[in-house]
């Protein structure tokens, strides 16, 4: 960004840390943007007139004269149509060599939306995977996580959840994404012929790390423009708050805070809460829906990241090798779509709700029949039928790579219930067994 | 009134140099290009006062002007509370302008011009002190006392009060005299600051009164009591905000406030959504018309959620002392402890467990000590019940805000995080459970004579019966099912006979979601009943589809109306089944 004519320039740094400096300044507002030597900062603490800015790019080779500029005003991404089908870093300039994006100034985290004019999220989001269509619906303005270890496809499941749903804009936030699964994404998106449906700000592992600060807030300062301006649907993708997280503890530390959990900020959960919570369902029709990616070491959700997440996400979702019939599925157990009583059994057929809750009460069972296996006990003939029926319903309903309709899913669940079980273990209201329950 | 100009800026912490006197807690306003924000003392060092703001602080400047009010943080009470949306400073959510929230709007929490039909209740001559009721106004179907403001202690004498008609709340309703001959005139509203307990009532008994909430696992087996305190701890995705909208929408209260502090702004809209569509079920009216929501959501500014909860009390505070049964329930405590963590790490105090204040403990404590069971000064009677949720960080009860309620609270609706993966709803565990108020003599007496005479004796029965269960469970899972004896199978399916019909429930059927004590004590016995039977087996495999048929029986007794020809037909088809398997 250029200076402009009649700014003061400051050149007498007196202080310098790993991420921060001071200077001697009047006049500034509080998170107010500047450069420092040429390199992007914003102002975190004012005592006085001694100004504590934090440098983005971080402050290796910064001199104590090194030129500090400030423009009067925070962090700004400029909005406008032709943010379609264009890459940004994460101060929302390109980097697919196109021109710079012609469009209002708007400041980034801006205000929350009052709670009263929000609409109740309604709109289910098909994506033909059925550990979400039938078990953990997604629903627009809803924003949840996967909770994955990293050497799960959580990308790859992401794109395709992405790509098959039916939404206007989607709006990638990359943070530490390693060029390979930038390109990717890229060329998932270019060869599915969507790109102009995409936005994406990207911080890979190449850029500074306290980069990607601004990267979550930049796509969401952009798909708020859209579902306001133009009432779309926009789904934003966040991959990998990790390391967001990671960020802020980093920041956090140079700013000399105490830490509380696992050395994550005391402040946390509302820094997540305040991205998160920009997921929402406006009264214009528009609507933001969130899908993050959080990952986790060792399968531990208790880590401070996951869990704070976990308390703000409307349900998380967990992906899962089923060795029984080697493929990827969604976790029935662990996942949890907390939105989708808003739809299931209303948008989807009334048998719904009760079929879902059948069949993982009845996997459950298989879960359990398979832990007497494991101890070397025996069998009853109602746990041999489970472990069948679990087989059956993992491959031909849970697989990732199944994409049916929530109906066929619905159907191929009624026939295994009737395939391995009596009407008593199923146990579903009356009302519906009369309608799918197939005489014999 | 004393000046300051801004001196500091830390994230919402200001740093203000003053000019003259300023109190801990008091209210300012900060000048920012003409908005002023809302900000509140929290600390004093010589000419410095630190303040935390209520709102972002980007683009605040040094040198600003600052305005201190001479008041702490306040809520303005009167008739028209209910069914509003505030946030947690009590703005009116639905006379703020536009979509998103701007910074520095606030909106009166009442309608200055509305008018109300008064009813004096007081003669000119009576003798009458703060929180005694000069008259009443319908408020919904509420009958909202007019009230001598709390503030005023001492005796004052009525000197005129307006006679029955219509009147706005700004209109003078009453004059009084103090000792000293000043007249007062009141009209129908009244201030009041959040931090301060409403003590305007004659005594604080123990409370004995058992409080429905239509939930089976909590009336049943632990159940809550007008005045009552309890809190409901439990991991993410325990179900902790299903259990508290069930209980909002079926209580047997005369009035809800709930605080959503914190937590999702979307679980908020469910209530906007459905509250005004949902009927209570005992009135038939509304639910929206019984309740106030304080609103701060977890995107909302940090210190006024920090306040929201206070302010709530403060409401139900006020309710009460009008003689009625407020239910205040709470969404989550633990993010009021965060953003008291949030404030104390910035003003650097030396941390106690998990960086969150030392004082956590005795400012918990002090809060929960503000529900209660009283009788007014008049005779009548008012309570506030107070239910909040914990999230203790990964679901470990050992962690500083559980712990400090555990200390505060009497009743402990623990989550389990196993029988919310089983999909065992409502999540509370039964076992780890406890309701002290179940060993309060007067509590057993209330129960032993408006439910049954035999109830508590029951309820403690239930719980021995489900605790032996999961022994046999346990056992059963390490010897497996033909190393222990038959009895143990039977042991173990009485015990989930009693879970899935009794404890178990459809928060998301229309009949099932709510259960009113007489149904649940009719379920009860009759599940007592069966489980008293001794039923004859060949081997254990006979058992399970055994108790299936029976608990599927039982489940759509449950989805059906009570005492209807469906119900009789299927407790018939009950009896028949247990029969055929009764020893002779």
């Amino acid at each position: 960004m250029a200076t402009q004519a009649f700014q003061k320039i400051y050149t007498k740094l007196n202080q310098i840390t790993k991420a921060t400096c001071s200077v001697r300044a009047t006049g500034i507002g509080n998170e107010e943007l500047a450069t420092v030597g040429g390199r992007l900062a914003q102002v975190v603490k004012i005592v006085e007139d001694n100004i504590t800015l934090q440098i983005y790019a971080g402050t290796e080779g910064i001199g104590t004269d090194a030129e500090v500029v400030f423009f009067g005003k925070a962090p700004s991404l400029k909005v406008g149509h032709d943010l379609a089908g264009r890459f940004f870093n994460a101060y929302g300039e390109p980097i697919d060599g196109g021109p710079d994006v012609e469009g209002t100034e708007v400041e980034i985290g801006g205000p929350s939306v009052n709670p009263v004019r929000r609409k109740q999220p309604s709109e289910l989001i098909a994506t033909g995977i059925a550990g979400i269509d039938l078990n953990n619906t997604l629903v627009t303005g809803q924003k949840i996580p996967f909770f994955a270890d990293p050497d799960q496809p959580y990308n790859e499941v992401m794109a395709m959840v992405a790509l098959r749903a039916q939404s206007d804009k989607i709006i990638l936030g990359g943070m530490g994404l390693s060029n390979d699964d930038y390109l990717f994404y890229k060329n998932t998106f270019e060869n599915a012929g969507v790109i102009d449906r995409i936005i994406s700000f990207v911080n890979t592992t190449e850029d500074p790390t306290v980069e990607r600060l601004l990267v979550p807030n930049m796509a969401l300062t952009s798909a708020e423009y859209f579902a306001t301006e133009h009432n779309e649907k926009v789904l934003v993708l966040l991959t990998d708050m990790t390391l967001y997280c990671d960020a802020l503890a980093i920041v956090s530390n140079r700013m000399d805070q105490i830490p509380s959990k696992d050395s994550m900020p005391g402040s946390l959960y509302s820094d997540l809460a305040k991205l998160y919570e920009k997921a929402v369902q406006f009264p214009g029709g528009g609507s933001i829906t969130i899908i993050a990616v959080t990952t986790l070491s060792g399968g531990d959700i208790t880590h401070a990241i996951p869990d704070n997440t976990g308390y703000i996400t409307e349900g998380q979702l967990f992906l899962k090798r089923d060795t029984d019939i080697s493929k990827t599925i969604v976790d029935p157990f662990r996942s949890l779509s907390r939105l989708k009583q808003l739809v299931i059994g209303k948008k989807t057929r009334a048998d719904h709700p009760q079929v879902m809750n059948t069949a993982v009460r009845l996997y459950s069972d298989a879960a359990n029949a398979k832990t007497k296996l494991e101890n070397g006990f025996d069998l009853s003939d109602y746990d041999e039928r489970v472990l069948e029926f679990a087989r059956e319903y993992s491959n031909d309903i849970l697989a990732i790579d199944v994409n049916i309709d929530t109906d066929a899913m619905l159907d191929t669940a009624w026939k295994l219930f009737q395939k391995y079980f009596n009407k008593q273990e199923i146990g579903i209201k009356d009302e519906f067994m009369n309608i799918h329950w197939k005489k014999a | 009134m004393t000046k300051g100009i801004v001196k500091a800026i830390i994230e919402n912490l200001v740093q203000v140099r003053v000019s003259g006197p300023v109190s801990q807690n008091e209210i300012c306003y900060i000048d920012l290009d003409g908005v002023k924000l809302m900000a509140e003392v929290i600390k004093v060092l010589g000419d410095t006062a630190y303040t935390q703001v209520f709102e972002s602080t980007r683009g605040l400047k040094p040198g600003s002007e600052v305005e201190f009010t001479e008041h702490m943080l306040e809520v303005k009470l009167g008739p028209g509370m209910l069914s509003k949306n505030y946030d947690g400073l009590q703005n009116d959510l639905n006379n703020m302008q536009g979509v998103f929230l701007t910074r520095g709007e606030y909106t009166d929490p009442l309608d200055e011009d509305s008018s109300w039909e008064f009813t004096p209740l007081a003669k000119t001559g009576d003798l009458v002190s703060g929180g005694d009721w000069l008259g009443s106004v319908p408020e919904t179907w509420i009958s909202h006392k007019i009230m001598v403001p709390f503030g005023l202690s001492g005796e004052y004498k009525l000197k005129q009060i307006a006679p029955k008609g219509t009147y706005k709340i700004t209109d003078t309703i009453a004059t009084i005299t103090d000792e000293d001959g000043n007249d007062i005139d009141l009209n129908m509203i009244q201030r009041w600051p959040v931090k301060v307990p409403i003590k305007c009532y004659a005594e604080k008994p123990r409370p004995f009164k058992l409080m429905e909430t239509g939930v089976r696992t909590l009336d049943t087996l632990n159940p809550m009591v007008e005045g009552g305190t309890g809190f409901i701890p439990g991991p993410f995705g325990a179900g902790k905000t299903v259990l508290q909208h069930s209980i909002s929408k079926n209580a047997d209260a005369d009035m809800i406030i709930f605080a959503a502090c914190g937590e999702r702004a979307n679980e908020v809209v469910e209530m906007f959504v459905e509250f005004p569509e949902l009927d209570d079920p005992r009135t038939g009216r509304k639910l929206m018309e019984r309740t106030i929501i304080i609103c701060n959501t977890s995107n909302m500014p940090v210190a006024a959620r920090e306040a929201s909860v206070y302010t709530a009390m403060t409401i139900g505070e006020y309710y009460r002392n009008m003689g009625l049964k407020v239910l205040l329930l709470a969404d989550s405590t633990s993010r009021w402890a965060q953003a008291l963590r949030e404030m104390s790490n910035r003003m650097e105090e030396l941390p106690g467990p998990d960086a969150f204040p030392m004082d956590l403990p005795a400012i918990v404590s002090s809060f929960y000590s503000r529900a209660g069971f009283v009788y007014l000064r008049n005779g009548e009677t008012g309570s506030i019940t107070f239910i909040g949720t914990v999230s203790p960080a990964g679901g470990n009860l050992k962690e500083p805000v559980t712990e400090s309620t555990k200390k505060a609270a009497r009743c402990f609706y623990a989550l389990s995080q196993a029988r919310a993966d089983s999909k065992r709803y409502p999540a509370v565990d039964p076992i780890d459970s406890y309701s002290k108020y179940l060993g309060y003599p007067e509590v057993i007496e209330y129960l032993n004579n408006n439910v049954n005479p035999t109830w508590v004796k029951d309820v403690l029965h239930t719980k021995d019966m489900l605790l032996r269960g999961r022994e046999a469970q346990e056992q059963i899972n390490i010897l497996g099912d033909d190393g222990v004896p038959l009895s143990y199978h039977d042991k173990y399916w009485k015990s989930e006979l009693l879970d899935r019909v009794i404890l178990q429930q459809d928060g998301f059927d229309a009949i099932d979601s709510s259960t009113p004590m007489k149904r649940q004590e009719y379920m009860l016995e009759l599940v007592l009943e069966l489980c008293a039977k001794d039923f004859v087996f060949e081997t254990f495999e006979e058992v399970m589809p055994f108790y299936i048929k029976l608990i599927n029986i039982c489940k759509q007794m449950n989805y059906v109306e009570f005492e209807s020809d469906g119900f009789k037909n299927y407790e018939a088809e009950l009896h028949k089944e247990a029969d055929t398997r009764s020893a002779k």
